[in-house]
């Protein structure tokens, strides 16, 4: 069976379907609904056994690089342009097809926003690639 | 039916044998690590024999096993080398005899050569006696890590002679450790760390221990109350005390009383004073914040950089000056903090909390939402997102 990652972006990726304002600025009522959804998700993985990880990622980033022999390492300082594709958490499912990992990604991208509405988030969905040697 | 002797004898019971048997072989002057093969492998054999034959002496039973296993080990590697069997096994004489062996393990295990990841996988395995899956579970690592982890430790202690006591502030802090990474995993660290420092209360003086003990019962008694059924942390002023261990708190609160009594006053002691006197108010509003206070300047007077040392700390005075001198006053003492505690999500938090406190429910809002961008644990940016969105609303 195909995993597959559905990754959550901070931001990049095409143009929101819907923009909305960051969570801190929703209704109470409204970021209940969607963490709830968020738990929601999981338990759907787990129960239909298509469940590998999920894990948040805290938005704060440093590009490293070896500095070469005897030299520190590289690093960039200071926050990257504002447009740099983010990536902010995922799922990593085990599924029967692509087509199933379509759809599991469009059921996370219905999770509630503002007033209850489906944020219509885009989702990354990344094939991974397998260990196992193949069979033939 | 036969008697299985090995189920006779519970849990608890067979983990205190193994630890005194390793204690018995490591005191003798073995290596911790070949002690510890040792005596897993004469564990397993005892699981194979005990049923038909019970031991009438099961921990000499088992001495005497884990030693035949160490000696042929020797001899394999004397062999191989090509030389005299080693003297590993010549006795460490300085050691006392006596002593609890939880504390020599502990000292071992919380070896100052080793890195506090380290001495915590090994504490739990050779003291508390989990299984090596049990600890990756914890701390969510697949077992392979952990085992590694752990066989690298006691690689890391090959040769080592423990014949002085260690450091005693080392094992206080590891067992900390254990106890606050305890909540998070399936298993229920934090009552192993409380089992430990409980033990070790019996064989040291240190008022420290003593300190540790409370301050960790003092916690505990709370987390019925910490989450609610949905796992949504809960904030001290919101918890329903009526879920607070009673009986954890009243052994707590006795446990520090007779650690004050011996007037010399260190962090945990003092920490515990602080836990303790909030889990004496009947209501968050009766908290007496006042004395909560006085114990945060004593708390920071320990070090010249208190602040530095322990920034949990210097927040937690923050608040106590907003809650008895005005919000305004705490939050001077917060942005007095900001160049050395303003990278951290719990300095936004706390500032959040003492503009709340003032009524500046905007100011609020923008901090509990910079406090959650910052934060490293879902539960907590869940919870600092959801503070921002009510502050938010009553700021309208």
């Amino acid at each position: 069976m195909p995993k597959y990652l559905l990754l959550k972006h901070y931001r990049g990726g095409p143009e929101p379907h819907r923009s909305v304002p960051p969570m801190d600025r929703w209704a109470p009522e409204d970021v209940e609904a969607h963490m709830a959804f968020l738990r929601h998700v999981s338990e759907v993985l787990e129960e239909n056994g298509e469940y590998v990880d999920a894990q948040a990622l805290t938005p704060e980033r440093t590009w490293v690089r070896y500095g070469g022999p005897d030299a520190a390492p590289v690093t960039t300082d200071g926050p990257l342009p504002e447009t740099s594709d983010l990536v902010a958490g995922w799922y990593m499912i085990d599924v029967d097809s692509y087509e199933r990992a379509v759809e599991l990604a469009a059921f996370v991208s219905s999770e509630p926003g503002p007033g209850g509405e489906p944020l219509y988030e885009w989702i990354d969905i990344r094939e991974v690639m397998s260990g196992a040697p193949s069979n033939d | 039916m036969a008697i299985d002797p090995i189920g006779a004898l519970d849990e608890g019971a067979l983990r205190a044998l193994v630890r005194r048997v390793l204690a018995g072989l490591v005191r003798r002057g073995e290596d911790f690590d070949a002690a510890e093969d040792a005596v897993q492998e004469a564990l397993l054999e005892a699981l194979r024999v005990w049923p038909e034959h019970p031991p009438r002496e099961p921990h000499a039973w088992l001495t005497t096993v884990a030693t035949r296993r160490l000696i042929d080990f020797r001899r394999s590697e004397a062999a191989r080398h090509r030389r005299e069997a080693s003297a590993g096994g010549e006795p460490a004489s300085t050691l006392p005899e006596e002593g609890d062996d939880t504390l020599f393990l502990l000292f071992c295990c919380c070896h100052p050569g080793l890195t506090p990841a380290s001495q915590v996988a090994l504490t739990l395995r050779a003291v508390c006696g989990l299984t090596t899956r049990e600890i990756a579970d914890a701390f969510f690592v697949p077992e392979t890590t952990m085992a590694q982890r752990i066989s690298r430790a006691r690689r890391a202690l090959r040769g080592q002679r423990f014949d002085r006591p260690g450091d005693l502030g080392v094992v206080l802090h590891v067992l900390y450790l254990v106890y606050t990474c305890g909540h998070a995993g399936r298993l229920d660290l934090a009552k192993e760390a409380i089992r430990l420092a409980r033990q070790l209360t019996l064989v040291t003086e240190e008022p420290e221990a003593r300190g540790l003990l409370a301050l960790m019962l003092l916690n505990h008694a709370r987390i019925p109350a910490r989450f609610d059924p949905e796992g949504r942390i809960i904030t001290l002023e919101r918890q329903d005390r009526g879920l607070w261990d009673k009986r954890e708190i009243a052994e707590g609160v006795r446990v520090l009383q007779s650690a004050l009594a011996a007037e010399r006053h260190g962090r945990y002691q003092i920490e515990a004073a602080i836990a303790a006197l909030h889990d004496d108010a009947a209501t968050a509003a009766e908290t007496d914040w006042p004395q909560i206070l006085a114990w945060y300047d004593d708390l920071l007077a320990l070090t010249d950089d208190g602040a530095q040392r322990n920034p949990g700390a210097a927040l937690g005075r923050a608040v106590a000056v907003g809650h008895v001198r005005g919000a305004r006053a705490g939050l001077r003492e917060a942005y007095l903090l900001e160049d050395g505690l303003g990278h951290l999500h719990r300095w936004h938090a706390v500032l959040a909390h003492l503009y709340e406190l003032g009524g500046d429910f905007s100011a609020a809002a923008a901090a509990y939402a910079e406090a959650a961008r910052r934060a490293t644990n879902v539960a907590e940016r869940d919870h600092l997102v959801r503070q921002a969105a009510r502050v938010r609303l009553a700021s309208r």
